[in-house]
This record gives structure tokens, C-alpha cells and sequence, in this order.
């Protein structure tokens, strides 16, 4: 749905963008991640058509929307829809009205934009504050009323730059809802950026880390947290190295990663039963990514077939990232 | 020694003065305002960080601007004679007053619609750049909307800054309650007229000053303006 080629862009010979390439599927969420000043804001400036790229092109439904000007920039803006890093809303504004400016600008008539403004303060669960002014709502409320903004023109592409950063975790919660549900509900494809491993733990089903100008990691969340090595699933999983273990008291020691219910609830005690070994959850724990349970765990296994039960995890869906004690050669 | 002037003949005095003052002060807010808010306004495009940055254009705009705002009232009023006539048909009166009035407070305004327009905040008028809103449909609805309390605010500082000027109306015979006050008042040794006249203009720009705090205050819809 929407492509970002070869994105370069530099401020004064400091390079913030440094050839960017990305996509993102119809009706995915794809989280761009990364440090402070890898980037990503500029990124999403880009995309929102404030900032121009030097090169490179930015490609919804394949047409390039880099290069646009006058009425046709105006219409591409309103093909992406825009939920900006802090307050944005007009404060003079009721709720309804800032909602309604977007269809405003498109010649939406009077009526139709009445019905569509009810539809979108459905949507993000708010219609009872339709005529409450920005400064009556709390600042969840707000950053949904933005994210109802930028749906109302019916954009193919939604872009939120780091939506839930002024926000604490609850009224984080019901922001990612909303644009989960725009996701779910309008099949509107969506590209957040943010510096919260959170938000990707919750809404994303892809994920693109940004170190200095660059993607360094880009691919599905639930696959890249399966690679030990990536940044990603350093990021996601829980930690494994808090407790210090006695790994003399075991065979063999291993970090293993299970993804989904099947393999997180009966995998292990599969494993234990059906090579008759002692095993032992010493570190680690579980955690979603959506709705997906995803565990990583430290195991501690004694008996003469904890090789053969490490193996058997690794083809049984399991991936045993990291052997700590033991043959490296079983890392699957 | 006279007698001092009866309170009645004062009241009478000061009436009709009032009237020539808010007539003259009236018309050339109006007609300020319709041209110093697209002033301001366009000051703001063309601003660094505007919608619409030209650095030449701001900078003409700006020099004329200022050199408009300093030059005093006084030698406006004089210097603007041939103009008047041009425009009103004539040069004496409070008529006559409004254009040099007018001419004096459109830089005024244009700069101080200027200085309320960029306190917007940018992500704000980012926001709904994003939403593929057009230059006018922004300035309309983003930048005098959002500043509306403030623009009228500013209103409220030239009009009161327009009564101080048209006291020195009464160089073209315009009238009004400055020119009361020095002619009457003060070069003919009458204090009853002097001093009422002062109280009287502390009192009407205060009011001025209060409907006009109302009023910015009615049309916000922050935070104090709750219901």
C-alpha cells in the first residue's frame, strides 16, 4: 500500500535520512523503531508531505507523492491521514468540529460531513464528548480525537508520530485501541512511529528499527523476535539474565523462545515427558505481541537426553536461541 | 475672575465632544482593522516559519510597516492633508480626521495581527496542512480562528491607542474630547472643563478596555470559557 524508496534527506550536511527504504502491506501496522535522532521523525515528516525528501520516492497505491504541488499535494494529504507528535487539535475547536476540518478541505457538504463526524467519534468511543472544546478533554481523549481527524477524510494510509508519547500507560492503552481498530474496522493501513517498544508489542504486525538514517532491521514482529540476534527481539522479549543461575547444578542450560498458545502451554512438559529429563523454567517469562502469547525462557535441563529434548523444542516450533552450557551446535 | 462654567453646559460639552471622538475613533477602527488584519496576516505568510516564506516580500512589507508605525501623528495628520481632501472632499473636521486616523493604525494593527498569528502553535497549523487544507482555508480557520480572543484583544489596544491620537484633532478642527480638554480646558484657564474631561476619558477608556476583555473572553473557548 505504501512504499518508501531510498528516502534521503540532510539538514544543514547532517544527514538525517540516509537512503530509507520500506513497505507496508494493505491493512498492516508497521511500527518504525529507534533511538533519539536515528531519524524517525524526519521520516515521518516526509511521509506526512511537511518535509521533502532530497531523494528518494514515497509511493501509496505506486504513485510517487514526493514531488506533488498545489491541488494535487492537497489531495495526496488527504489520501494520508496524519496524527501529529503532540497537541494538534484547534482549541477553539469542539471535538466534532476538528474532526469535520479534514472533510472541510474536501468539499465534504454540510450533512455528510454531520453523518461522518458521528461515525469516526464512534469509532474512537468518544460521541458523548462531540461538543466538549479540546481544553474539557484529557489528553487520551484528545490524541483520539486526532486519530478521528485524520480518519475522517477516509485515507488509505494512516501515520501516527509517536502517539503515545505524552501519555501514560492506560490512556496509552485506549490510543492503541483506536488505531488498532481503525486498522481492523476501515482497513486503513498504518504506520506509526515511535520510540515505545510497547506500541509494537501491542498493535504492530511489522516492525522497522531506524539507526542513523538507516533501517537496519525491518520484517514481521513474530518472526524477528524468533531471531536471536535481532534488535527486535532483544526489545520485546522478556529479560532471561536477572537471576544469576547455578548452571552447575544442570546439564545443560538454554534460552528458549515459544510463540503462540499450542507452543508456550505444552511444549516444554512434552519435551520433559517424552525424553524423560528434568527440566526447569530458571529465568525469563512470557509476554504478548497482540494477541499472541510469546514466552522466552532460561531452562535448566538435567538428564542423558537434554540434547535430544533441546532439539526436539527447536523442530516441534520452539527456538532455542542460545545454549549457555552445552553443545553450540544445537542453537536451531 | 468668571464663574465657573455650570455643570450642565460641561455635560453638554462633554457629549457632544464624546461624540465626535467615538465617531472619528469608530470609522477608522473599522477601517483599520479590514486593512491592517490582511496586513498582519500577510505579514505572517511571508514570515520565516510562515505558510508561505518570501523573504523580499516580508522584508518591503515590514520596512513599510515600521516606518509607517513611526512616524508621529501629528505630522501624519498634517502631511496627509492633500489626501484627505481627495478622499472625504475636504480637510477640516472630524470627517477629515478619520483617513490620517485610519492610515496611522494600519501598521499598528498589522503588526500586532502579526505578533497574535505566530503564537499559533505550528503543530498545530501543521496539523491541518496535513488534512489538505488550502493557504486561505488555514489562515481562516487555523490562524484567525485559534487567535480570535487575542485578535480582539489587539483591537482593543487600537482603539484605545486611536483615542489618545485623535486628541490632537483638534489641529484640523476635528473636535473631540482631547481637543475639549487643551482648548477649553487648558488654554482658556478652565478646570471644571480640564479636569471633568480627563475623568471622563479615564473612565470611557476603561469601559472600552472592560467590553473589550469581555468580549475576547466570550469568544474563547479554552479552558475558562467552560459553559
Amino acid at each position: 500500500m505504501i512504499t518508501v524508496e531510498n528516502l534521503t534527506k540532510t539538514f544543514q550536511g547532517v544527514s538525517a535520512l540516509n537512503g530509507v527504504t520500506l513497505d507496508v502491506e494493505a491493512g498492516t501496522v508497521l511500527g518504525v523503531v529507534g533511538p533519539s535522532g536515528a531519524g524517525k521523525s524526519t521520516l515521518a515528516r516526509c511521509v506526512a508531505l511537511l518535509e521533502r525528501p532530497d531523494s528518494g520516492a514515497i509511493r501509496v497505491d505506486g504513485t510517487d507523492i514526493t514531488s506533488l504541488d498545489g491541488s494535487a499535494l492537497r489531495a495526496a494529504r488527504r489520501q494520508i491521514g496524519v496524527v501529529p507528535q503532540g497537541d494538534s487539535l484547534l482549541r477553539q475547536r469542539t471535538a466534532a468540529g476538528n474532526i469535520a476540518l479534514p472533510l472541510e478541505s474536501a468539499g465534504v457538504p454540510g450533512p455528510q460531513r454531520r453523518t461522518r463526524v458521528g461515525e469516526l467519534l464512534d469509532l474512537v468511543g468518544l460521541t458523548d464528548k462531540a461538543a466538549a472544546y479540546p481544553d474539557q478533554l484529557s489528553g487520551g481523549q484528545r490524541q483520539r480525537i486526532a486519530v478521528a481527524r485524520a480518519l475522517a477524510a477516509n485515507p488509505s494510509v494512516l501515520l501516527a508520530d509517536e502517539p503515545t508519547s505524552a501519555l501514560d500507560p492506560e490512556t496509552t492503552g485506549s490510543v492503541l485501541t483506536v488505531l488498532d481498530r481503525a486498522r481492523a474496522e476501515l482497513g486503513v493501513t498504518v504506520l506509526v512511529v515511535t520510540h515505545d517498544m510497547g506500541v509494537v508489542r501491542k498493535i504492530c504486525d511489522d516492525v522497522a528499527v531506524l539507526e542513523q538514517g538507516k533501517v537496519v532491521e525491518h520484517g514481521k514482529v513474530l518472526d524477528l523476535v524468533n531471531n536471536p540476534i535481532s534488535r527486535t527481539s532483544s526489545a520485546l522479549l522478556p529479560a532471561v539474565d536477572l537471576n544469576p543461575i547455578n548452571e552447575s547444578a544442570y546439564d545443560r542450560v538454554a534460552d528458549v523462545v515459544l510463540v503462540g498458545f499450542a507452543a508456550v502451554g505444552a511444549l516444554l512438559p512434552e519435551a520433559a515427558h517424552r525424553f524423560g529429563v528434568e527440566l526447569n523454567i530458571v529465568g525469563g517469562g512470557l509476554t504478548r505481541l497482540g494477541e499472541t502469547p510469546v514466552a522466552r525462557f532460561r531452562l535448566g535441563l538435567n538428564g542423558e537426553r537434554s540434547d535430544s529434548a533441546l532439539e526436539w523444542i527447536g523442530e516441534a516450533g520452539g527456538a532455542v536461541q542460545r545454549s549457555l552450557k552445552g553443545p553450540q551446535g544445537v542453537a536451531a | 475672575m468668571r464663574s465657573a462654567t455650570p455643570w450642565s453646559d460641561v455635560i453638554s460639552y462633554l457629549v457632544e465632544a464624546t461624540g465626535e471622538t467615538l465617531y472619528m475613533v469608530g470609522v477608522s477602527t473599522v477601517i483599520a482593522t479590514l486593512l491592517g488584519v490582511p496586513v498582519g496576516v500577510w505579514l505572517q505568510l511571508t514570515a520565516k516559519g510562515g505558510l508561505r516564506p518570501n523573504a523580499a516580500v516580508h522584508r518591503i512589507l515590514s520596512f513599510v510597516t515600521d516606518l509607517g508605525r513611526s512616524m508621529p501623528f501629528i505630522v501624519l495628520l498634517v502631511a496627509l492633508t492633500s489626501v484627505t481632501r481627495l478622499i472625504v472632499g475636504g480637510s477640516i473636521g472630524s470627517t477629515a480626521v478619520i483617513v490620517p486616523l485610519a492610515v496611522g493604525a494600519i501598521p499598528f494593527v498589522g503588526r500586532l495581527v502579526q505578533n497574535v498569528l505566530s503564537e499559533v502553535h505550528v503543530t498545530v497549523v501543521e496539523a491541518a496542512i496535513t488534512t489538505g487544507a488550502s493557504t486561505l482555508k488555514i489562515v481562516r480557520s487555523v490562524l484567525v480562528r485559534e487567535s480570535m480572543p487575542a485578535l480582539i484583544n489587539a483591537i482593543g489596544v487600537t482603539v484605545i491607542a486611536l483615542i489618545g491620537y485623535s486628541a490632537m484633532a483638534g489641529v484640523i478642527g476635528g473636535g473631540g474630547l482631547g481637543d475639549l480638554a487643551i482648548r477649553e480646558g487648558y488654554q482658556r484657564f478652565n478646570d471644571r472643563i480640564l479636569w471633568s474631561t480627563v475623568a471622563w476619558l479615564a473612565v470611557l477608556t476603561t469601559v472600552i478596555q472592560f467590553g473589550f476583555t469581555r468580549a475576547a473572553r466570550a469568544s474563547d473557548r479554552r479552558r475558562h470559557a467552560s459553559v
